[in-house]
């Protein structure tokens, strides 16, 4: 299974249809794997939540084939899409998106609702992430009762409980003070020696160093700063190709 | 792990195909028992703006009931009230006579055999009120003033209107058969009446005259079922009436008063004229008594269509008040739409969601109207002594009303949020 990378872009591009027509996203090659760090950077509308958008199957790519584990998500129907985003990609916010009238625990236990997790067996498994995310004592709490880095430590639970083979992370740190941010980096850096798959989407750069691969971003073009050192990565952009 | 080399990479894309489907199991879904713990919990995060929400549909729903169950309760007032006695009672009257296509009197000499003959008819007479001469009217003695300051009328009247009016006697017997084929001169009053005419009792043998002619008084009624105007009259045989002042005129038109058993009525109503005069049924009219149905109906339709029309605007206003909120709260929970989807919700998983959210408050809404209904019913009723009675086909379809409200209700909003982009809804 290792084998197979969790991201796998050919050619994918994205340009919203006009007009004039935006190219968002211009064609590029990636491949994640199992267990890797990526931090991607770039500035504001570089293209970074394109992006994310089409890592999570928010978005369609207009070109290319984007493989998740694998599996083409090309032309799926939205129903398959709908199941893959959920089982086998956890979300993480800069705002959280915790609903703000259920408890942790509930929130946790809404990323299993749509995936056909029973319903007997959600609440242990929220406990579990809430407490693998050091939040085992809160487990009831409403979020309006918990600090920002709480609240982005249950997000990070809701994201992990459906036991994805992606995280993304979008700024996860963008709404917490230094210190909150370092024991959510902490965190992070914790799932990755687990061998979980993190891509972290941020504009700090202090954030973008813990990766083990940091990709940037600019006007739409995805590239990987020369020098490092990425084992099991292929990254190109198409213009690349073209011109090899 | 070694990085492949390009050429062993589209190799193995090629190998590969486009790459594995997902397994059928892995698609999006949401179970129906979710669907409704999500709307419960929807409903529940803000119990004040959804109790203010389902307001509307609990006035339209609560006054839907008390409409309806009012209604039914006043018309089973009405059921009460037509009792035995009006459901037994026919009257035939003489149209031939005052339409003036017959000449004389309609009824032939043997109307009350011809209609006691028919099944269900207890008795039957003929009645008229007597018209006297200028300067003949009803005294005590031969001589002297007339009894009070008006005119005492005179009934002639079969046997069988006696019996039928179910008169209660005071004193003495009613005429009969006897009286009426010899046309005795024999006169039954009412005991107002017979007061008036200075009759304490039967024992003197009292007599009244008409005009010249002695009535021997042989019975005192003490009160009627039916027809309580006989209490007010001097009532004779008709026969004798006939002899005397002659057959009814076309101002004073005979007429019939039969009773019935229990049930006969309508068909004896619609046998009589036959049976009076086979040739010239046309020239008869029978009343039945008022069909029950159609009186509790001509009495609910009038006031009940403007209470429910009433009903039906309050209906609309909650309707739109659900609309209203519920649109809001796509607006409001915009962000949680978007995470919903990054969750592995589809789009029509969060149309289903608000759907089922607005049909719970409609449904809510209609439980508590139909309570609130149902309680108006009794209270009314308890404040009227009343029985309350709603039919069970109204409190079952209240609610039901209730929910189909918030269904529509909520259609528009739960479309707009299906539509909203998670991309775009995640920004925020």
């Amino acid at each position: 299974m290792s084998s197979v990378p969790v991201i796998e872009f050919r050619g994918v591009g994205l340009t919203y249809p006009g007009p004039p027509p935006v190219p968002a996203f211009l064609p590029a090659d990636l491949v994640v794997s199992g267990g890797e760090y990526v931090t991607i950077t770039g500035p504001s509308g570089s293209g970074k939540s394109t992006f994310l958008n089409i890592a999570g199957l928010i978005d369609a790519p207009t070109r290319g084939h984007y493989l998740l584990d694998g599996v083409d998500t090309t032309g799926l129907p939205d129903s398959e899409r709908a199941g893959l985003r959920g089982r086998r990609i956890g979300f993480v916010f800069q705002s959280f998106h915790l609903l703000p009238h259920r408890s942790a625990l509930e929130n946790v236990a809404l990323a299993m609702v749509y995936t056909g997790v029973r319903r007997r067996e959600r609440a242990a498994r929220a406990r579990e992430a809430l407490v693998r995310v050091g939040l085992g004592h809160r487990i009831d709490a409403l979020p309006t009762r918990l600090s920002g880095g709480e609240r982005q430590r249950v997000a990070i639970a809701r994201a992990l409980v459906a036991r994805p083979s992606l995280l993304l992370c979008d700024e996860p740190t963008g709404n917490l003070d230094t210190a909150t941010a370092a024991s959510v980096l902490a965190l992070l850096d914790d799932l990755h020696k687990d061998g979980m798959t993190l891509v972290v989407i941020t504009h700090d750069t202090s954030v973008a160093a813990r990766g083990s691969r940091t990709l940037t971003i600019r006007d739409g073009r995805l590239t990987e700063p020369p020098g490092r050192d990425t084992p099991t990565a292929v990254l190109r952009t198409a213009a690349d190709r073209t011109g090899a | 792990m070694t990085p492949p080399g390009r050429g062993a990479r589209r190799a193995g894309r090629r190998r590969k195909g486009r790459g594995r489907r997902p397994d059928r199991a892995a698609v999006s879904r949401f179970a129906p028992r979710d669907l409704l713990s999500e709307a419960v919990a929807g409903i529940l995060q803000r119990p004040a703006r959804s109790a203010l929400t389902a307001l509307g549909t609990v006035l339209g729903i609560g006054a839907f009931v008390a409409v309806l169950g009012l209604t039914a309760t006043t018309s089973s007032q009405i059921d009460g009230r037509f009792n035995a006695l009006t459901a037994t009672e026919v009257t035939v009257e003489d149209v031939g006579a005052s339409d003036g296509s017959a000449i004389g009197v309609s009824f032939p000499e043997d109307a009350a055999a011809r209609i006691e003959r028919l099944n269900g008819v207890s008795h039957a007479g003929v009645y008229w009120p007597v018209s006297l001469p200028e300067g003949d009217s009803v005294r005590a003695s031969p001589v002297g003033a007339t009894v009070g300051e008006e005119e005492t009328q005179v009934a002639a009247a079969g046997p069988g209107v006696l019996r039928a009016a179910q008169p209660t006697l005071k004193e003495g017997r009613l005429f009969d058969a006897y009286h009426e084929r010899e046309a005795v001169p024999v006169a039954v009053v009412g005991s107002g009446m017979a007061a008036r005419l200075g009759i304490t009792t039967l024992e003197s043998r009292p007599v009244v005259f008409i005009g010249d002619r002695p009535f021997t008084v042989i019975g005192i009624m003490g009160d009627v079922r039916r027809k309580a105007d006989l209490l007010l009259s001097v009532v004779v045989p008709a026969t004798i009436a006939a002899q005397e002042w002659g057959e009814p005129g076309t101002g004073t038109p005979a007429r019939m008063l039969n009773s019935t058993r229990l049930g006969a009525a309508a068909q004896v109503a619609d046998q009589a004229p036959l049976a009076l005069d086979p040739a010239h049924p046309e020239r008869f009219k029978a009343v039945p008594p008022p069909d029950p149905k159609a009186l509790r109906d001509t009495v609910g339709s009038d006031l009940n269509q403007l209470f429910l029309l009433l009903a039906v605007v309050c209906l609309v206003i909650g309707a739109v008040g659900i609309a209203n909120t519920t649109l809001v709260a796509v607006l409001e929970r915009t962000g949680e739409i978007g995470l919903r989807r990054t969750l592995g919700a589809r789009g029509r998983h969060i149309t289903s969601q608000f759907l089922a959210e607005s049909a719970a408050l409609g449904a809510l809404g209609g439980l508590v109207g139909t309570a609130l209904g149902t309680l108006t019913v009794v209270a009314v009723a308890m404040a009227r002594q009343w029985t309350p009675v709603v039919h069970p086909a109204t409190l079952l379809a209240a609610p039901l009303i209730g929910l189909v409200t918030g269904l529509l209700a909520g259609g528009y909003p739960a479309w707009r949020a299906s539509r909203i982009e998670p991309a775009e809804a995640l920004r925020r």
